[in-house]
């Protein structure tokens, strides 16, 4: 690893301009993500954790104003670049795999001609040797080479993924964002795609950034881990750490909420209220209203950052150790 | 909390037996098409569901779990197979194949609470509306009484004050509230037997565990006794005393959750369980390589549905039937030649 990181995010936030007011969808967020490093970020729906993607790749809707905040991809900062100026880091240097797997394939046209698209859309010159490199990716992430001419709807679910991680692969970026790879298939479809997509991103020593739900998956795949709540990074840290010593009461509440096939039987514990709107969310800490340990200053002021070694969160009553 | 110990059935009254219960969708290009082909959806399954049970059918997308539950609710008409159910005297009766008024008599005790609570309800309905409505079909009460029982049942389901919720819409409702409704409108009849779609899959986990505690609590409270499908065998573990794990429309394991998930016995649930990824860094795990993908079973060949993918299978497999689910020891039953 080197110590210049890939990516490296400071003090991102985004907001959405809606009729009903401004959501902060993403608030001061800073991370960085190492070469040959996975960074999961976790939370629950609506925590901003697919905007943070959308923001990085710079993929926004016309409401969306990016407030303020760097985002450092090799040294160079995206957020003042026009889209003209973007073009060359977006899919060529940054790339992402898509939420929903059965929708990101154009159904009229067949796979490997979509691949092509995005391929000569960056080398134009690369003509009869895009369909050579189609191939070769089909061959890395274990897609039958017959399928290259054939259209999406032949394709299942867990072959539509990796079409749609080969066209992320297909300019070799240096770091990929999978938002929720995984979610619509199959247990065993599941773990067979996850296992090559952390063998491919070894092999080609890539950085990945997964976006997910499942504190599992991300248990699986990732070695740093951000939670967040609310637009906010929470927690952040080693996977292994922040799994065995969740400092965020909120970190706490998720892992003492989600149910495992293996090991101890622990029991569930039901996490109180429902997210917050982001239109108008609480002062102070956003978790303030369902957390079991919220005192006075929580609700007025916004927390300190607790630091542990490589772990820190942001909180006023983090967990004793 | 969930109760880290399935509650054992609190009586071995049977409720329900599924004998051979089969559905098959025809595949037809036409009426002049004489010899359709089927999808065998669900194919020979037969279990019985105990009074105040909580049977899990567990499986992967097209494995016939939710078209099993949709037949014990006679949302679907089986193919074939009986489905035998207490009737209020106490008689097993078969509602395979009711109509008319018997049939509507049937759906006072037998609901569902499908999977999506986005897409399950009418937005142009209020709260009261949806979950009077099974009263109104039924003609039970008048409007003050059907008002009475519906905000008894919010009150049931966790919506409180329900005056505050009893006419609003479901737009106005985050999803944990909306799958709250959806169980109170499968619960405002009193029913003795509940299929559960999928309830919690849609839902954000600090909210899931809330309405898993609130199912099982009320199994316990009213005696329900639930069909609980889901794809997730993590959440089986916590609300299931007994599993079924399906493939292909066939019952390839069935026994006690713990059972199951610690001895799986079959070599699809053992591919299965692992296959399935723990909340724990440190954990390893041994995937099981299968070959293939889930198919769809159209006029399966007589053998066994996992032939094609099975690491261990023989000879013995390819040229005889489709197994027949055996008891393996300890009332854990699995349908393998092999195991």
């Amino acid at each position: 690893m080197t110590t210049d990181p890939v990516l490296a995010v400071e003090d991102l936030t985004m907001h959405y301009m809606t009729q009903a007011g401004v959501v902060r969808a993403v608030d001061g967020v800073s991370f960085s993500v190492e070469r040959g490093q996975s960074l999961g970020l976790v939370g629950e729906s609506g925590c901003g954790k697919s905007s943070i993607a959308m923001t990085l790749l710079k993929l926004l809707p016309d409401n969306a104003r990016l407030v303020s905040g760097s985002i450092a991809l090799n040294g160079v900062d995206l957020v003042p670049l026009s889209e003209e100026e973007m073009r060359p880091h977006r899919w060529d240097r940054i790339s992402m795999v898509f939420q929903a797997a059965m929708n990101s394939l154009d159904p009229v046209y067949r796979v490997g001609d979509q691949i092509v698209e995005a391929l000569e859309a960056h080398y134009p010159s690369a003509g009869r040797d895009s369909m050579e490199r189609v191939s070769e990716l089909f061959d890395l992430v274990s897609l039958d080479p017959s399928y290259i001419l054939r259209y999406p709807h032949e394709y299942s679910g867990g072959m539509r993924q990796r079409a749609i991680i080969a066209m992320a692969l297909a300019c070799e970026p240096d770091i990929i964002i999978a938002d929720e790879p995984t979610t619509a298939l199959d247990v065993i479809v599941q773990d067979h795609i996850l296992r090559e997509m952390q063998s491919i991103q070894q092999s080609l020593d890539m950085s990945m950034i997964y976006i997910s739900h499942d504190m599992a998956v991300i248990a699986e795949v990732c070695d740093v881990v951000g939670v967040m709540y609310a637009g906010k990074l929470v927690e952040f840290g080693p996977t292994a750490d922040v799994y065995a010593r969740p400092i965020h009461p909120y970190t706490r509440a998720l892992m003492s909420a989600f149910p495992s096939v293996r090991g101890e039987k622990h029991e569930l514990v039901t996490l109180p209220g429902e997210p917050p709107n982001l239109l108008d969310p609480p002062s102070g800490c956003a978790f303030n209203p369902r957390c079991a340990y919220a005192t006075e200053e929580c609700r007025t002021s916004a927390p300190p950052i607790v630091k542990r070694g490589d772990q820190w969160a942001a909180c006023w009553n983090p967990s004793e150790e | 909390m969930i109760d880290a110990q399935p509650v054992p059935a609190t009586t071995s009254r049977l409720l329900l037996r599924a004998v051979d219960l089969s559905k098959r969708f025809p595949l037809s290009s036409g009426w002049w098409d004489r010899n359709p082909s089927f999808v065998h959806a669900v194919d020979g399954v037969s279990f019985d569901l105990m009074a105040g049970e909580t049977l899990g059918i567990v499986g992967e997308s097209g494995c016939g779990k939710t078209t099993t539950g949709r037949m014990l609710v006679r949302l679907a008409e089986p193919t074939d197979g009986q489905v035998l159910f207490q009737n209020q005297s106490g008689d097993l009766e078969d509602i395979a194949h009711l109509k008319g008024q018997p049939l509507k008599d049937f759906r006072r005790r037998a609901q569902m609470v499908f999977q999506d609570p986005y897409e399950s309800m009418n937005p142009r309905r209020t709260i009261f509306d949806t979950v009077a409505e099974p009263l109104q079909v039924q003609k039970i009460g008048d409007h003050t009484q059907r008002l009475e029982r519906v905000s008894e049942t919010l009150g049931l389901v966790g919506l409180t004050p329900p005056s505050s919720f009893l006419f609003r819409f479901p737009h106005e409702l985050s999803g944990g509230q909306r799958q709250r409704v959806a169980i109170a409108r499968a619960l405002v009849m009193n029913p003795s037997f509940v299929v559960a779609d999928e309830p919690t899959s849609m839902l954000d986990i600090s909210i899931r565990t809330g309405i898993m505690q609130l199912m099982g609590e009320l199994a316990d409270r009213l005696g329900i006794s639930y069909l609980y499908i889901t794809h997730d065998l993590a959440v089986a573990r916590y609300m299931c005393n007994r599993i079924a794990v399906m493939y292909l429309g066939k019952i390839v394991e069935m026994g006690e959750t713990e059972e199951v998930l610690q001895n799986p016995v079959h070599p699809y649930t053992k591919a299965l369980l692992s296959a399935v990824p723990v909340p724990d860094p440190g954990a390893t795990r041994d995937p099981i390589d299968i070959k293939g993908s889930v198919s769809v079973p159209v006029d399966p060949i007589p053998r066994c549905r996992f032939y094609d993918r099975c690491p261990i299978a023989d000879n013995h497999c390819q040229n005889n039937d489709h197994p027949p689910l055996e008891n393996k020891g300890n009332g854990h039953l699995a349908a393998c030649y092999k195991a």
